[in-house]
């Protein structure tokens, strides 16, 4: 018998039907959001003993109903926010703490460990806004921790905790740790939330 | 010269589209690749705030998801006060906890510990569900939260 060649499959609807799957793709499509702001909540159980802390280790924080900024008991823009929280929390007001570039201002907070912020909010206060504020007071901290991991071992924070958890990361792993756990004790972030 | 004019039969040539198909599957891949097919149907407006301090969530299986926002325009005849919804569908703030432990029980037990609550939350909600929805939370210690986000400038957006 002769051999005959195989006939060409005719590839003209390859196109038709790889646009097809296509559209159906895009339309199904949501690219989902999964970052944002860590948070962790205070556990429940009540502990009576009541920890007496100073007024001047208090930066207080108060979101009103009309989204409103009280900030110290002064009212606030959003955008100043950052400055004087940072302002407050690297003051070092009782000389203990030699890597604070604050004001040292004995009317402020002692030192970054004994530095709270107090964040109080109404009910009728938007989720934008808290967000936002939020936002602003771990950007405060974010910057502080910064500047600080900048001086010690040339790289900021936020590339030290990247670097950590990015899993091709050629470098040490437990060292980097040591580091960031060093800068998470010299900044602790202590926020607040009043219920 | 006869040799070089016999193109002259005129007409503009075809454009060859043997490259199309390649073009769309490159497309299609893409999609195929970036889909994330949604487990919940959203019956809640759901226009996140924007920050960006943000983190990522690592581990997408052990996130548990609540929605809140206002019924979205399909569903009008729930009122127009923020909402919450879980799983597939409204539910009030006692019911969290259920939810909680409903969820809790889904996982394998050491990673129980590991869990994440992610707060998905319409910009426009107000802090007194939030709050509810959080006291709520450290009732049933669930502590670790994530208020989800779009990434962008917190400025300039009213």
């Amino acid at each position: 018998m002769a051999k005959r060649a195989a006939p060409e499959v005719n590839a003209g609807s390859m196109a038709d039907i790889a646009f097809l799957l296509l559209i159906f793709f895009l339309v199904t499509t949501t690219i989902e959001t999964d970052s944002g702001i860590n948070r962790k909540l205070p556990p429940m159980e009540e502990s009576e003993e009541d920890v007496i802390i100073k007024q001047k280790n208090i930066f207080t924080v108060l979101l009103n109903g009309k989204d409103q900024l009280l900030v110290e008991d002064e009212l606030m823009e959003l955008k100043d926010l950052r400055k004087a929280a940072v302002e407050f929390l690297d003051n070092g007001g009782d000389g203990s703490c030699d890597y604070c570039k604050g004001a040292r201002d004995a009317a402020s907070s002692d030192n970054p460990d004994k530095a709270i912020i107090s964040l109080k909010n109404e009910r009728e206060t938007t989720y934008k806004t808290y967000i936002a504020v939020q936002n602003e007071l771990v950007a405060a901290y974010n910057e502080l921790r910064d500047t600080r991991a900048k001086a010690l071992y040339g790289q900021t924070f936020t590339e030290m905790e990247a670097d950590y958890k990015d899993v091709n990361w050629p470098g040490n792993k437990v060292k980097l740790k040591e580091k960031i756990e060093q800068i998470k004790v010299e900044y602790p972030q202590k926020l607040s939330e009043v219920q | 010269m006869g040799k070089f004019n016999k193109k002259k039969d005129g007409g503009i040539p075809a454009v060859n589209t043997a490259a199309l198909p390649d073009i769309v599957f490159m497309l299609l891949f893409f999609f195929m690749v970036a889909t994330v097919m949604r487990q919940n149907t959203l019956m809640i407006e759901n226009n996140l705030p924007f920050a960006d301090q943000v983190e990522k969530l690592d581990k997408k299986d052990l996130v548990m998801y609540i929605y809140a926002g206002k019924p979205s325009s399909n569903y009008k005849q729930f009122g127009t006060e923020a909402k919450i919804q879980l799983n597939d569908k409204f539910a009030d703030v006692k019911d969290i906890a259920a939810f909680i432990a409903a969820e809790r029980a889904s996982k394998r037990e050491e990673l129980i510990p590991f869990l994440t609550t992610a707060l998905k939350v319409d910009s426009e909600a107000n802090m007194g569900l939030i709050g509810d929805i959080k006291q709520e939370l450290r009732k049933v210690n669930a502590l670790k939260i994530n208020y989800t986000t779009k990434k962008g400038s917190v400025f300039g957006r009213n």
